[in-house]
């Protein structure tokens, strides 16, 4: 069973090599579509094999998936599955390429990589192959936010490729140490099925320091404050089905980080430490993201910080601890899917629009209903209304929080959401209603003919924003998943 | 080897590494910070070499080739390599004087004073181990302060890239000191990672200077709320 491990990180992997040949110019368009299929069909096939009672599939240390990473492997693949299925772009002409150019294959050779690099991080069974996991996510992704080649798009790939590695090396730090406390005993190891095991004694002070360091530095990645200033620049850039995946997935898969890392943590030092350090990240970021929300001008922008607020939501009932996991764990593919969904969709009403300006898109639903109607789906689902899971999981994570105490910290989390929210409705409904513009200059034929094309693939919308509607109520299958995926966290298994 | 011979191997070490750190700091010219790092990442092997020689770990010796070849001499030519003269004269600029934010006395107190930060943050973890090498492991600390210093006081795409190889250094020296060095797949997974980081940082800064005309970020100011 080996192969299930080792398919979703080598397929995407062979699948970017070969779209770098130039016959195999079918293949480059859907590489990234086969290969998020095939995550999501190993991550559902380990997912059903770890439900069937059998120990959890292992190979050679390295790599190893539980119910907690087998759940992320599939979440990984279905939200990849939306933003690159979603995001296939019209066929690419056969024009001669410019002298100087970037090879043709290499948009779909490094999504590819980004893909697999996503894949070995949730797959892997040691703190240290999780962490050159993650840093290549960053190294897959640098030339993709820099991929248009404009000042802007250089400012926020220099951004990006200085502040993320600078974070994910202090993490560095923090594992060295978590590893220096395991060097007192008679195995050292960084593997965190061992690490949260019990058996071994750990030095406390050097666990300490070193999850709090750990925790700052994948903080960087998730997008958390203070040390989120490159993600509104980065993913607004990209193009846009990569900031689909990195506001969609990468974002959660530096937060699953942090969660193997504090089970580490407490194991040893207790929840207390790394609790407080992630109420304050936590708070922080929807501070940062409700009053940026509210005067932001930018489609991809706000989009962007909605997924700072979010992050920040995810990370409170990280701080709250194992009565709120498996909220959380809703919360990462719920708003993934519909994240994704829509940053496509911003995608779209860019190349349609020629612009991302929210004062300069008006009256999209009696223009282009095509786009307009799937938009406000996704924005009602991220504004958290039911039956959305967006919805649920906030509403599980605020319970569990008052449950065990946390009650001020709630207080302030929902204040600030509110805040967020009132501010993503404002911008909403000044993009998507209202009458068209009137003849004024504007050919009248296009106020009164609605475009009803959706632009781009729709069936991959519809089911993204369909799951994210119908998940929470499954609760014989996704229930028992979170719960055993939220078990395995806490090393019951 | 002897137990005060090591622990003077290690000090001596320790004391280039930490040199070395400031002189990255110090020195106005790009050139010259560059060449500080390339010193640096010798006096990394050999400490590497120390450590590999007490313990007796042959697993090591590897590592000492890597960190030589590595951050002795890839990333210092790296970072000084021009694409073609035309380039090369273009970038005569860029490679000359930095403009610093801080003058060099205040960037010499504010080093000092992260050092002694670094060994009142450092020393209680450190302080009940037995080991002369543990006790050196503020050094590292220092220079990882000292690496961000670097990175939050310079203005050039290139120097900022020094800052961060100096970081990197730090989290080595200190991992080397602590713990032996971290296990050999996690020690190559994490050198390829940097040397990528950094050769995608240089392309970048390449296609700054075409695009701004040269590389100091602070011309990259368009995006902001």
């Amino acid at each position: 069973m080996a192969f299930l491990l080792l398919l979703p990180i080598g397929l995407p992997l062979l699948l970017g090599g070969l779209v770098l040949a130039p016959p195999l110019r079918g293949l480059r368009r859907y590489s990234g579509v086969i290969s998020s299929g095939a995550i999501l069909v190993a991550g559902i096939a380990a997912i059903v094999l770890g439900s069937a009672g059998g120990s959890p599939l292992g190979l050679g240390g390295i790599l190893r998936a539980d119910a907690l990473s087998a759940y992320m492997l599939a979440v990984v693949g279905a939200v990849a599955l939306v933003a690159t299925w979603g995001g296939l772009r019209p066929k690419e002409a056969r024009e001669p390429q410019a002298a100087g150019a970037r090879p043709r294959g290499a948009y779909a050779a490094l999504v590819c990589v980004f893909l697999s690099a996503m894949s070995l991080a949730v797959l892997a069974d040691n703190l240290g192959v999780m962490w050159v996991a993650i840093e290549a996510t960053t190294i897959a992704t640098a030339f993709l936010v820099g991929h248009n080649r404009t000042r802007r798009s250089l400012e926020a790939a220099w951004k990006y490729l200085v502040l993320a590695p600078v974070g994910v090396a202090i993490a560095f730090l923090g594992i060295v140490l978590i590893y220096a406390a395991s060097t007192g005993t008679a195995t050292a190891t960084l593997s965190w099925a061992d690490l949260t095991a019990h058996r071994i004694h750990l030095d406390p002070g050097l666990v300490r320091v070193g999850s709090a360091l750990a925790v700052l530095g994948f903080a960087t990645k998730a997008g958390l404050a203070p040390m989120h200033s490159w993600l509104p620049d980065a993913h607004s850039q990209a193009p846009s089905p990569v900031s689909a995946l990195m506001s969609g997935v990468l974002l959660s898969v530096a937060l699953y980080s942090i969660l193997r890392v504090q089970a580490v943590a407490n194991a040893v030092i207790g929840p207390e430490f790394l609790s407080a350090l992630l109420i304050a990240g936590s708070l922080l970021s929807l501070a940062v993201a409700a009053a940026l929300l509210i005067r932001q001008r930018d489609v991809k922008r706000m989009l962007a910080y909605s997924s700072i607020e979010h992050m920040g939501v995810m990370a409170l009932g990280a701080a709250i601890g194992p009565s709120a996991i498996p909220a959380v764990l809703l919360y990462i593919l719920s708003h993934g899917l519909i994240k994704a969904s829509l940053f496509v969709l911003a995608g779209r009403i860019l190349a349609v629009e020629g612009t991302s300006a929210v004062a300069e898109v008006r009256a999209l639903l009696a223009r282009r209903p095509g786009i307009a109607v799937p938009w406000l789906i996704g924005i009602v689902g991220l504004l958290g209304f039911p039956p959305f899971g967006i919805f649920f999981a906030e509403l599980g994570i605020l319970m569990a929080g008052w449950s065990v105490g946390m009650g001020l910290g709630v207080a302030a989390a929902l204040a600030l959401l509110l805040v967020a929210f009132a501010a993503l409705v404002r911008l909403t409904v000044g993009m998507v209603f209202g009458a068209p513009p009137a003849a004024a200059g504007s050919p009248a034929v296009a106020a009164t003919v609605p475009d009803r094309s959706p632009h781009g693939p729709a069936v991959p919308l519809a089911l993204a924003l369909g799951a994210a509607a119908v998940i929470p109520f499954l609760a014989a299958p996704i229930g028992s998943v979170l719960a055993a995926a939220a078990a395995a966290l806490a090393g019951a298994r | 080897m002897t137990q005060t011979s090591y622990a003077e191997l290690i000090g001596v070490c320790a004391g280039a590494l930490l040199l070395t750190s400031v002189l990255t700091v110090w020195y106005r010219s790009q050139r010259a910070s560059v060449r500080a790092l390339g010193a640096q990442g010798v006096a990394l092997a050999a400490l590497v070499a120390v450590v590999a020689i007490d313990r007796a770990e042959a697993e090591l010796i590897p590592v000492i080739a890597l960190v030589l070849v590595l951050k002795g001499l890839v990333l210092p030519w790296v970072l000084t390599r021009r694409r073609t003269p035309a380039a090369g004269a273009r970038a005569g600029a860029d490679h000359g004087e930095e403009t610093m934010l801080l003058n060099p006395v205040a960037i010499l107190v504010a080093a000092a004073l992260l050092a002694v930060v670094a060994y009142a943050v450092t020393w209680p973890l450190v302080a009940d181990s037995l080991s002369p090498a543990a006790h050196a492991a503020p050094v590292g600390v220092a220079m990882v302060l000292i690496g961000f210093l670097v990175l939050l006081t310079r203005r050039r795409a290139i120097s900022q890239l020094v800052g961060f190889l100096a970081l990197d250094n730090g989290i080595a020296t200190v991992a080397f000191l602590i713990s032996g060095g971290v296990p050999l797949l996690l020690e190559f997974g994490a050198s390829l990672d940097i040397l990528l980081v950094t050769l995608i940082l240089v392309v970048f800064s390449r296609q700054m200077r075409t695009v701004f005309g040269d590389t100091d970020v602070d011309r990259m100011r368009e995006l902001h709320d």
